[in-house]
């Protein structure tokens, strides 16, 4: 076959590309490892030297204050289901791995989806490469965390933001956009400063919509970080992976059963919290 | 019309085109090309065309037209949510239409109080906070923005509101607020875009009067937008007509009512009910005689005699009214030997003011078997409304 095209080599141009950031990123990412397993181990390990009764307990009250009395007990409830099962530990591994993800990922795209929101070119920018991060099949960005971070929690950590991060911004971008002309108008005539008028009228007013990307957010760090059980995340997704490679059934639902739980006590808090937000009280 | 109050709003040749290449619409406007054409020419939006005027100190403008007359892209260019493409804006002589973003900041917060027609409040802030936007924007103390907030939510009879959130109040209440929101900042102009057009008929009525009520009291200069003339009438001390981004005419609410500039103007007057607008002073027809109140019956019995009435009005010299005397009652006055007419004239004679309605004044005629004193606030009589004259002014607009 004399004129078959050559293939376009976008493999080896990906894998040059990521081997060329490693290098040139290898003191900010052996910086930022450290930083994050030591924040990661300290959060795991402070939660599992309390006794677990106090964690429950703990998140009981956080629930009853965020999101009302039947979320208090139904997290109470579950956690206590789950401590029973003897999966406390990978529990608590899987829901530090989780907030702390989450936390970046809120960190990372609260800013840029008010960028987004305030900057038609920005936008413009972003939001094709969100589309990206989520198409993209979430395995997929497990591969280039290993040379970035080695195996382990951190790497997944990192997979996670990305794959989670797509809504923060979006539905930031969005709760800003939304914020009715009208109210945009009043702010003006006042003559606020374009800071007042973000931080006393458009975020409050976007906070219920902002509070709905946080939530998905939570939940698709939730489905990464089980995902992440393959490259060393431990945790609950860990035991399922476990469960895969012994074809033990019982086990692997066990832990799926407990993910559902976790994700349950996740959703309705935070869901709580945006719902209360939009009733202005 | 001429005024020796203080301008305080002065729009010269204001002109707006929703462009970012504005040239080509701008000449021809100058060139005194309509709205239409321009668009049919340019494709261009033209939002202004040429618009002038001045609002005095203490005085209520309102704006009238229907949508896409351009009255709110106007308001809007005043404290500059929209950019004028041409022409000027003076605020207190001081030329607003190219101030930097810095002194436009200050301008806004110093001068204009706004009021929207969807209200426009904060929904994650209560009546209290709400009202304190303002305030806060211009970093006034907590405790200082705390009492003005309290003052201007008494003043529009919100008491006891404050720490509502917006979705709990009616829409009536909601905008009792929004106004209190545009006082508590003490501004001297009061900008209000169709404030009232969103509430129900009843509840329009209710807050124009108290705008006007307030007014009174506080002289704010106010622009207000209205596509509804019966509101224009009531509450503005004059009116511009504009259509397609120009002014159509502009005046006093009478002339507007009774000498219509254009087809355009008298097709917006027909739907108004006259009888709210015209005052007795249009009805009032001179009386043909009086009795002095130092007459003696005989006199009195001869003017009626003269003049063929069955009754009379009794006047001081300086023609204060104080009574009225039928022709039996002096016949009998002559009888009993009376020196003064006024020693038995009917002293609880009703009248009225010149500047009442018609609309008040129908009912009260009904009732009456002789025609209505008019008289002024010193109580002098101006003369008399009957029932006849009601109607002719009524059908006639004032006219005559």
């Amino acid at each position: 076959m004399a004129f078959e095209i050559p293939k376009f080599p976008l493999d080896d141009l990906i894998d040059d590309g990521l081997d060329w950031l490693t290098e040139v990123l290898a003191g900010a990412t052996k910086a930022v490892s450290a930083v994050a397993e030591t924040g990661i181990d300290g959060i795991v390990g402070g939660l599992l030297f309390l006794p677990p009764w106090v964690v429950i307990l703990a998140v009981a009250a956080l629930a009853w204050w965020a999101a009302g009395r039947r979320v208090a007990l139904f997290s109470a409830a579950g956690l206590a289901f789950l401590w029973n099962l003897r999966l406390w530990e990978p529990t608590v591994e899987t829901f530090t791995l989780v907030l702390f993800s989450t936390a970046v990922a809120v960190v990372i795209g609260l800013p840029l989806g008010i960028w987004a929101a305030l900057k038609e070119r920005v936008y413009r920018v972003i939001m094709p490469v969100l589309d990206f991060m989520q198409t993209m099949p979430a395995f997929v960005y497990l591969i280039p965390a290993i040379p970035f971070f080695g195996l382990g929690p951190v790497s997944a950590a990192f997979a996670t933001v990305i794959f989670s991060m797509p809504p923060a911004i979006r539905l930031t971008t969005l709760g800003i956009r939304q914020v009715p002309t009208d109210l945009i108008e009043a702010a003006d005539a006042f003559g606020s400063t374009p800071s007042q008028k973000l931080f006393k009228v458009q975020l409050p007013v976007a906070v219920p919509t902002i509070m709905a990307g946080i939530n998905q957010t939570i939940m698709l760090a939730l489905s990464m970080v089980v995902i992440a059980a393959m490259i060393g995340a431990g945790g609950l997704g860990g035991e399922v992976w476990k469960a895969i490679q012994r074809l033990q059934a019982g086990d692997g639902f066990e832990a799926g059963i407990a993910i559902v739980v976790l994700a349950m006590i996740l959703d309705r808090i935070t869901q709580k919290v945006g719902s209360r937000a939009r009733h202005g009280g | 019309m001429s005024d020796d109050r203080a301008v305080k709003i002065q729009v010269r040749d204001l002109s707006k085109v929703f462009s970012d290449a504005p040239g080509p619409a701008l000449d021809l406007l100058k060139q005194g090309v309509d709205k239409a054409e321009i668009m049919e020419r340019t494709g261009l939006a033209v939002g202004l065309n040429n618009v002038s005027f001045d609002l005095h100190e203490g005085e209520i403008l309102v704006v009238m037209g229907l949508s896409g007359s351009g009255k709110s892209t106007l308001i809007r260019c005043v404290n500059r949510l929209i950019e004028p493409t041409s022409g000027s804006i003076r605020i207190d002589a001081e030329d607003i239409t190219h101030v930097s973003r810095d002194d436009l900041l200050r301008l806004r917060r110093d001068k204009f109080g706004m009021v929207f027609q969807q209200f426009a409040l904060f929904p994650h802030r209560t009546i209290q906070g709400n009202v304190e936007y303002g305030l806060e924007v211009q970093k006034v103390e907590p405790a200082e923005r705390s009492k003005r907030a309290r003052a201007a939510i008494e003043q529009v009879g919100l008491a006891g509101w404050e720490s509502a959130y917006p979705n709990q109040l009616s829409g009536g209440m909601q905008q009792r607020a929004g106004l209190a929101r545009a006082l508590a900042v003490d501004a001297d102009i009061l900008l209000m875009d169709e404030a009232f057009s969103a509430l129900d008929p009843l509840i329009r009525r209710d807050m124009q009067y108290e705008l006007v009520a307030l007014q009174k009291k506080l002289r704010k200069t106010i622009l207000f937008i209205s596509h509804d003339l019966d509101e224009a009438l009531n509450i503005g001390d004059r009116i511009i007509l504009m259509k397609d981004g120009a002014i159509v005419q502009s005046g006093t609410p009478e002339e507007i009512l009774t000498q219509p500039a254009t087809e355009y103007v008298e097709r917006f007057v027909e739907s108004v009910d006259i009888s709210q607008v015209l005052t007795a002073e249009h009805a009032c027809h001179r009386v043909r005689a009086v009795a002095y109140a130092a007459d003696g019956p005989v006199t009195v019995l001869h003017k009626m005699k003269t003049e063929n009435l069955d009754a009379i009005l009794v006047v001081e010299p300086d023609l204060t009214l104080v009574g009225m005397v039928t022709a039996d009652t002096a016949e009998q006055a002559h009888r009993d030997g009376v020196e003064r007419i006024d020693a038995v004239m009917d002293a609880s004679v009703p009248s009225c003011r010149s500047d009442e309605v018609l609309h008040n004044l129908i009912q009260r005629l009904a009732g009456l078997p002789v025609p209505l004193p008019v008289v002024d606030e010193a109580h002098k009589l101006l003369g008399v409304v009957s029932k006849g004259g009601l109607l002719e002014a009524l059908t006639e607009r004032g006219k005559n």
